[in-house]
This record gives C-alpha cells, structure tokens and sequence, in this order.
C-alpha cells in the first residue's frame, strides 16, 4: 500500500478536475446546441414540432440525470456499440442540460413583447430573420444570467458521471478515500474543488446580472 | 362596361368584402365590405371593441380571418402562403400604438434592416434612404440614437419612416397616438398630414376627431363588427344619419 500525501490527494484531484471541466464543456455545448435547436423548431409553429419538444423536455427533466446516465451507458451498449464513459456521460449530460436550456431560453423568447413580432412581421420579415435579428439579440441578453446560473448545476452535475466509470474529481476522490483510509478529509478536498470552479461562476451570473439591469 | 371596370381595379388598392372574423366565439368582425382607392385617406371611428383594429390587423394578416376576400393590389390575401404574404406585406406597412421599435438597435439600423433584408438593398443605398425619411420625419439628427432616448412622439415618427422605407402602397396607422402625452400628438399627426397630402394612402383608426375630420377623404364609423355608416367627414361629423353614431359623437363632446 502506497502512502498518499496531502500533496498526492490534491496532485490527483487537480488532475481529475480537468476531466470534470471537460465533461461541464462538452454537456454545455452540446446542450446549448441541442437546446438551441429545439427551441427553434418549437417556436417554428411546424406540425408536431411543439408536441415532441414538448416531450423532449418533460422526459428528460423528469428522469433524475443519475437514471440517465446508466440508461445512456447500457443503453448504447445494446446497439453493439462500445461505449466509453466519455461517450455516454457526454451524451447523458447532453440530454439532460439541452432539455433544460430550451425550458430556460424559451421562457426568455416569451419575455420579448408581442410587439416586436408583429413590427417585424409587418415589415414582411420572415420567421428566420425576425429569430436572428429581432427576437434572439434581444432574448440572448435575459438569457445570460440564468443560463450562468443553470452552468452551476452542471458542473455539480458531472458528479454522477462517477457512477459509470468516468475518472472525474468525484470518482478519483472516491478511489483516493479507498485507499487512504481518510474519506473525510478527501471528500472535504474534493468539495473544496467544487466550490472553487463553481463559485466564480456564480458571482459571474450575479455580476452579469447587475450590468445587464435584468430589471429595467 | 369591362373597360370601366378595368380601369376601377386599377385605381383600387385594397378591396375587402364580406370579411368575418371571430376569436373562439365571439364574433368581432361580422361583414366587412371596403374599397379603398389609391391616395385616399380613410378615417375609421368607433367604440372600442367594435373591431376597427382588428380590422386594419386582418389587411395586413396579423390576424387570421374566418371567411371573406381580402386583396392589395388586385392580389388576394393568401395566409397558407409565406412567399405570397412577404410579398403583400412589402405593399402594406403598418404603424402601432406602442410604436415596436427594436429596442436593439439604432434608430438608423431600425428603418434600414427591413429593406436590406426583404428588398435587398445594399447597405449604402439603404442608408441614403433611412436618413432622407428621417429628415422628412424632422429627425435627422437621431440616427445613431436607440429608441429608449427617444420621447414617445419622436419614437412614432421613426416608426413611419421605418414603415415608409419599405415603400408601401397604403400605410395602416392603428391609433398612433393614443400611447402619447398630448404635447406630442401633435408632431405625429403633422407628420401623417404630410402623407396624407402628398398623396399617400392611408387607413387609420384613430381618436382624434378633428383629425379625421381635417384630413381624410372619408370617415368609416364603425359598430358591432359592421361599417355602420360611412361618408364624408362632412356628413358622418355633420349630419349623422344613425342613431348609434349620433350617440357616439354626442359620447366624445363631453
């Protein structure tokens, strides 16, 4: 048995965070792009378009993201497709966070006064020019705060990615307890880790928050 | 007989006829027949709820409309059809209440976007055109402002030359200025006199009677979803033939 030293847990949690900012990233984008998407085509009043992303979102945020993650690591395995952890934890992530930005973005287009729809309308815009130059600028700036914020819970999130075999600072600090007999005071390190990348982030939202005058 | 026909159509530029139109069910607009020819200026008068507005939202389908005809330059009025409703728009412009400026952008940048976008205009010639409408409009020296430093008259009259730059046919003006403090109803109403007498076609519900009575060709009073009377401004303020618009009228004189 090797002895860790303080040194040693930090080394090895350092190194983990990386994956879990990798893994926050990767459910960002992917959920920001999915979820960008899906909010488009609701808005497009198409045929069948508002029941399914309605569904979309109900399914994903009513299945705990834990649920989530396994059905997405067993899942893509039944289809004979060898899934890594990266693989099904970015694509759990996805579903997750990409279901709840278009609940978040949606409510931030609905904030923008019928008005602005109908100027553009009656300047003989069509639906795609009215979303890019009318609509989403101006949504994009109530959106930002609470998209930060919602940032925050993805991180903490990528915690569950543990479960599945992901090497991320909950998974590695769970090993490193194992191993050194001294789960408290790792759990406490690893916590530690959290607050600080989740922390600026928060004071970020809050910061954006008051130079936008969201109020106003 | 065909030849005075063909050249009645010529000159007209919105025909409306047997137009209804419900939400859920209530019925708001129950028969709608209007002709409107090029450079007439109409008035339209009423209580509200009697659908005036709904009516100017139905010719340039903001709303949708249940049955009747509805057509702009001898086209009809199309809803299934993007391309057909862009092209009609192109001909109507419309101007609000609430003026729906974008907040976003610049006053500039506000009556440029729509003809560089839909018409294509290239950026140079749209700009030329967006600072001789504000000129026109006595704003030339806003150009760069946004609209939240703009008082509410100045705002509305960016909203014309926003609406104008699309060189529409008819102008819709949806009670322009009763979002206005009374000191700046003035300068609006200047600004649709000039149109009015430069020829432009113009529909607008509106409240202020000694307006509507000054400028426009006809007045169309309005009541229960039908015209109820229509006429000059002389005999609809004059010589109300209909006990509803007598009442009316005698309702705005207290």
């Amino acid at each position: 048995m090797t002895e860790f030293s303080y040194w040693d847990i930090l080394r090895n949690l350092l190194l983990a965070g990386r994956w879990t900012v990798a893994l926050s990233v990767i459910a960002f984008v992917g959920g920001g792009c999915i979820g960008l998407l899906l909010l488009i085509l609701r808005m497009s009043k198409k045929p069948g378009a508002e029941i399914f992303v309605m569904g979309y979102v109900q399914l994903f945020q009513g299945i705990p993201l834990l649920v989530l993650l396994f059905l997405a690591y067993y899942g893509i395995g039944i289809f004979g497709i060898d899934t890594s952890p990266w693989v099904a934890a970015g694509v759990g992530l996805t579903l997750y966070t990409s279901a709840f930005l278009t609940e978040i973005w949606r409510g931030c287009v609905l904030a923008i006064p019928r008005g602005q729809w109908e100027a553009s309308q009656s300047l003989a815009m069509n639906f795609g020019e009215q979303l890019r130059h009318i609509i989403l600028p101006q949504a994009l700036k109530i959106a930002i705060p609470p998209t930060v914020g919602f940032l925050v819970q993805v991180i903490k999130g990528t915690a569950l990615a543990s479960v599945i075999g992901f090497m991320e600072l909950t998974k590695v600090g769970k090993t490193i307890a194992n191993a050194t007999f001294n789960p408290f005071l790792v759990f406490s390190c690893v916590a530690v880790f959290y607050f600080l990348l989740c922390y600026p982030v928060s004071l970020y939202a809050k910061s954006l928050e008051r130079k936008m005058n969201v109020d106003r | 007989m065909l030849t005075a026909e063909t050249v009645q159509a010529a000159k007209t530029v919105i025909e409306i006829s047997g137009l209804r139109k419900s939400f859920g069910s209530n019925e708001v607009l129950k028969g709608i027949d209007i002709t409107v020819t090029s450079g007439e200026v109409i008035a339209i008068i009423g209580k509200s709820g009697s659908g005036k507005s709904t009516l100017l939202r139905c010719i340039n389908g903001l709303e949708d409309f249940q049955s009747g005809r509805v057509s702009v330059d001898g086209k009809p009025l199309d809803h299934k059809s993007p391309a057909a409703m862009r092209e009609l728009r192109q001909r109507v412009g419309m101007i609000f209440q609430s003026f729906n400026l974008f907040p976003h952008l610049t006053v500039g940048k506000n009556i440029m976007l729509a003809p560089t976008l839909v018409k294509k205009k290239d950026a140079a010639a749209a700009q030329a055109a967006a600072v001789k409408l504000l000129e026109r409009v006595g704003l030339s020296e806003k150009f760069n402002a946004f609209a939240d430093q703009l008082s509410g008259g100045q705002q509305q009259r960016v909203a014309i030359a926003r609406a104008l730059a699309m060189d529409p046919a008819v102008l819709l003006c949806d009670e322009i200025t009763s979002a206005l403090d009374p000191e700046l109803v003035g300068e609006v109403l200047r600004v649709v006199e000039s149109l009015a007498n430069e020829g432009m076609t113009l529909l607008m519900v509106t409240h202020e009677m000694s307006f509507a009575r000054k400028v426009s060709d006809r007045v169309i009073f309005m009541h229960q979803g039908l015209v109820h009377e229509i006429g000059t401004p002389a005999e609809i303020f004059g010589n109300p033939k209909t006990p509803e618009l007598k009442q009316f009228l005698s309702s705005l004189a207290d």
